[in-house]
């Protein structure tokens, strides 16, 4: 049940990108296209999943044992950057045609907000090992859910005459804002229930 | 003379908010208040010259292979030190800003500058670059909060600006306004660059 709403929450409730601001800056540069989005949240979701698992691990394991709490944020940014390295590595080797498909957006993971956001998040609410796996993934979907739809509305824009000066970001940020809206229907869905 | 120029370039030209559109997530998350804006503005400010004038006087010693996950760490120290700063001096700003706080380090306007500025030139216009991009986010940021904590709250750092008859738009400081007053914003420059050109 708990874990259901972790999931769910973190997915509609509190959407990384539209409520919570975190990962906006692929939300905003690889949504050209849906092919390409696709492929790069489906990257990002497996570095979200496994970067919770192992900053846990880090947090309680080492760095609470040591007490070197303050080092978090070094420690949490040098994991994901190794885990982005590793991962890009695997890839390449068992399956080329999916490193085709990723290469350039690898190792953009790394600076991706969302990324760290999450492992920090994970250590904020207490979470433990099996709910920061669940809202790990829960945070991929929610980046996949909001970027996929971007997409699909951002290829019908480039078709649309726009004023000089609003094409590009400007267009994209109130597009966006417009999705903002629709997800603000779901606050308050489980109020006083997590 | 280059110094200057250095300097007014992240104000202007290379606007980190308004031109390059970097650092989107603190732009788009803390600019519900115009002193949450201001805070987080100084903050990536003070990082921002401490992490370019390091990566500019090591960047004879960094080999190149390895060179962003060392940069990556250089900027995690000043942020971890700056995280400390606002813990010891002011807990209601590290309330308010929160988690992006420590976000600082994936704020793709540090990165960018280390790696096209600061690993490229002398330690002096590194530290100018930096207190220009500083600059350049915190006028942006106090510009977007400025929009949305008088629409979306009716108030000024805190002041009441109107009468009690005002009523607010908080849709402006929930995160659809965010996006709503930057994307106009960003067109607004766009368009006054595109005047002041022709």
């Amino acid at each position: 049940m708990r874990l259901g709403l972790i999931l769910i929450s973190a997915i509609f409730v509190n959407n990384f990108v539209l409520s919570r601001f975190l990962g906006i800056c692929p939300f905003l540069g690889v949504s050209k296209k849906v092919e390409t989005a696709i492929g790069m949240s489906l990257a990002v979701t497996f570095v979200m999943a496994l970067a919770s698992v192992i900053s846990w691990m880090i947090q309680y394991f080492i760095l609470i044992p040591l007490e070197i709490g303050y080092m978090q944020t070094i420690a949490f940014i040098l994991v994901i950057a190794g885990l982005v390295q590793f991962v890009e590595m695997v890839i390449k080797k068992t399956s080329p045609t999916l490193y085709q498909a990723l290469g350039v957006y690898l190792p953009l993971i790394t600076t991706n907000c969302a990324v760290l956001g999450v492992a920090i998040l994970n250590i904020q609410s207490n979470y433990n090992l099996i709910e920061t796996l669940v809202h790990g993934i829960g945070g991929g979907l929610s980046f996949t859910l909001a970027i996929v739809l971007f997409a699909g509305v951002r290829e019908k824009l480039d078709m649309a005459p726009i004023p000089k000066s609003m094409e590009g970001f400007p267009i994209a940020m109130i597009a966006a804002s417009l999705f903002a809206i629709a997800f603000l229907g779901f606050q308050g869905l489980f109020s006083g229930l997590l | 003379m280059n110094l200057w120029k250095d300097l007014s370039n992240g104000l202007f030209k290379e606007n980190p908010t308004f031109r390059l559109v970097l650092g989107t997530c603190p732009t788009l998350a803390v600019t519900t208040a115009v002193f949450n804006g201001i805070g987080m503005g100084v903050a990536a400010a003070a990082v921002l010259i401490g992490s370019n004038l390091i990566i500019s006087l090591i960047k004879k010693l960094v080999p190149n292979e390895v060179r962003i996950p060392i940069y990556i760490v250089v900027i995690a120290t000043f942020v971890t030190m700056v995280q400390m700063l606002i813990q010891a001096f002011s807990p209601e700003l590290d309330r308010q800003l929160g988690i992006f706080i420590p976000l600082i380090v994936v704020n793709c306007i540090i990165l960018a500058r280390a790696e096209s500025f600061a690993a490229k030139n002398k330690p002096l216009n590194s530290i100018m670059d930096g207190i220009g991009m500083g600059l350049g986010f915190t006028v942006a940021l106090v510009v977007i909060s400025a929009v949305r904590e008088v629409l979306g709250a009716g108030t000024f750092l805190g002041m009441q600006l109107f009468g009690t008859g005002f009523k607010p738009a908080l849709i402006m400081i929930l995160p659809p306004g965010g996006f709503l007053a930057y994307g106009l914003l960003i067109a607004a420059f766009n368009k006054l660059t595109s005047l002041k050109k022709s």
